[in-house]
């Protein structure tokens, strides 16, 4: 408990579980090859490697697009959307909600059954009544993670400690100064903290949404080479998308410390 | 001119009677000080000042008048903690309320009238001796120095009435002192009407003009939550000479 390890020994650290499972894949990997040859589980990484660089750099044949990166665009927009949409509706509702009481009498229950609500189980609803294109995959994100974001909010404005409204309001501010003033800068940190631990379900709506109907996209892609057993394609995409994931989490994570640099003091780092 | 004025005051609570028959005239400047055991309605008291709570029966008056029931910027707070605001700085903390004051909409200000805004509050900074620490964020600051720069954010508008619930509390004794030195002055040359709830006697007394204690005089023991607190001690301490006691008894026992 009371060792931690320096910077250096920290990367090394946290290189370990990596290392350990590349080589155990590695592994894995050569001793089906040598039982099957024909053996389309455990592709090896140099098979990995030449199937992501042809749907990287190559045209493909019938649609000449570059797969990865057309896959990549439409995922990355629709994910985009939809958790920016939701982040607006998540701060704004929350944030009134939370706030006033009449917001929070009327909106405050609606909001806590919704967000019961199991996405997926809506989304043959969202298909019909929105199509198959792309809005009905953005709505499925929406639906998933707006509620959170509102409750969140919500329960975040709560606990700003009553003393600092009072205390605003005997300064002159009016309840919309509170909220712009006060209220507001103090919940983005926990807003983009919400909208980080957010990213794992908003990729697994997007990824279902595209499995079921879509024509280009990352999980689309996945789902349709799935039928020929294309692990070199699968483990490809799902490390990509993890990737993305994770860099995204990143950037949200270094603007907050950014922005919001009074909200960090506490932490070190 | 801010004298407040309590024209038979009940606080209810359902059936609990927290304040019963408060009836008292705060002179205008005066710097009243009020104690009483946990419980007594103290923050009660300052709450009805304050207009975040609204008396059961009764009137409570500033200057004559009845004010609004919501905090408003005649009559400014010190809390004995969360006073200030831990995303502005220490300028940013004063600064805000001259942004609430001239910009209904936006709270922000620019160009020259940001700039006499900050000459203004580096002035009111400078006074509780901040100056140094104007661009660190409250957490930066010691205990003491969160509650100078709360006094200063809340002289900003320039209350009529300033309210200090607890405001030393949780402060050493050392810097409760430097506390001390620092609020009589200001109490002085601004001419405010000081209302201070305390635990401390002794703070009570060094600082007042005039102090008043609040209790429970009868008790039920069956229904506890019948009777509420009353004004038990009104002591003027402008008087000069011996520490007044029981001479000053105005308001009787109920």
């Amino acid at each position: 408990m009371n060792i931690a390890p320096a910077r250096g020994s920290r990367m090394v650290l946290a290189a370990i579980p990596f290392f350990l499972i590349v080589v155990i894949y590695i592994m894995g990997s050569a001793e089906r090859r040598a039982a099957n040859p024909e053996d389309k589980l455990l592709p090896p990484i140099s098979e990995m490697a030449g199937t992501t660089k042809r749907l990287a750099t190559e045209p493909d044949r019938r649609s000449g697009d570059y797969v990865l990166w057309t896959d990549t665009a439409a995922s990355l927009q629709r994910l985009l959307l939809g958790l920016g949409i939701s982040t607006l509706i998540g701060l704004g509702f929350g944030l009134a909600v939370g706030l006033l009481p009449i917001a929070g009498a009327s909106f405050g229950t609606i909001v806590a059954v919704i967000s019961m609500i199991p996405p997926m189980a809506v989304l043959p609803i969202l298909f019909i009544v929105f199509g198959l294109g792309e809005l009905s995959k953005v709505m499925l994100i929406i639906i998933g993670v707006a509620p959170c974001l509102i409750r969140d909010m919500s329960i975040e404005v709560q606990n700003l400690p009553r003393e600092q409204m009072i205390k605003a309001q005997t300064l002159g501010a009016s309840t919309w100064q509170v909220a712009i003033r006060v209220v507001l800068p103090q919940i983005m940190p926990r807003l983009i903290k919400s909208v980080r631990l957010m990213l794992g379900p908003a990729f697994l709506f997007l990824i279902s949404a595209e499995a079921i109907a879509a024509d280009v996209g990352l999980g689309y892609r996945i789902f349709l080479v799935r039928r020929y057993l294309s692990m070199d394609v699968i483990l490809p995409y799902v490390a990509w998308i993890t990737l993305l994931a994770f860099i995204l989490d990143l950037l949200l994570g270094l603007f907050a410390r950014k922005t919001f640099p009074w909200a960090y003091v506490e932490e070190p780092r | 001119m801010s004298a407040l004025s309590f024209r038979n005051v009940w606080v209810e609570y359902g059936s609990q009677i927290v304040l019963e028959r408060i009836n008292i005239e705060i002179a205008s400047g005066s710097f009243l000080s009020v104690v009483g055991p946990s419980g007594a309605g103290k923050s009660t008291f300052l709450r009805l000042i304050l207009g975040q709570e609204r008396p059961s029966q009764g009137a409570v008056l500033l200057d004559g008048k009845p004010f609004p029931a919501e905090p408003g910027p005649d009559r400014g707070i010190v809390f004995q903690r969360y006073s200030v605001f831990p995303h502005l700085s220490v300028l940013g903390n004063v600064l805000v309320s001259y942004e609430f004051e001239q910009r209904p909409f936006t709270a922000r200000l620019f160009g020259a009238a940001r700039r006499r805004a900050i000459e203004k509050s580096e002035a009111l900074i400078e006074g509780v001796g901040l100056a140094e620490h104007r661009d660190k964020y409250p957490s930066a600051l010691s205990g003491g120095m969160q509650q100078r720069l709360a006094i200063a954010q809340a002289l900003a508008r320039r209350p009529r009435v300033l309210l200090l619930d607890e405001p030393f509390g949780a402060l050493d004794p050392g810097t409760r002192a430097q506390m001390h030195g620092l609020i009589k002055p200001l109490w002085r040359d601004l001419k405010m009407t000081i209302v201070m709830v305390t635990h401390d006697i002794r703070e009570a007394f060094a600082l007042a003009t005039r102090l008043i204690a609040l209790d429970r005089p009868r008790r039920d023991p069956q229904a506890p939550e019948r009777y509420g607190a009353k004004i038990t001690y009104d002591l003027d301490l402008t008087r000069d000479g011996a520490v007044p006691v029981l001479g000053f008894l105005k308001t009787g026992m109920g």
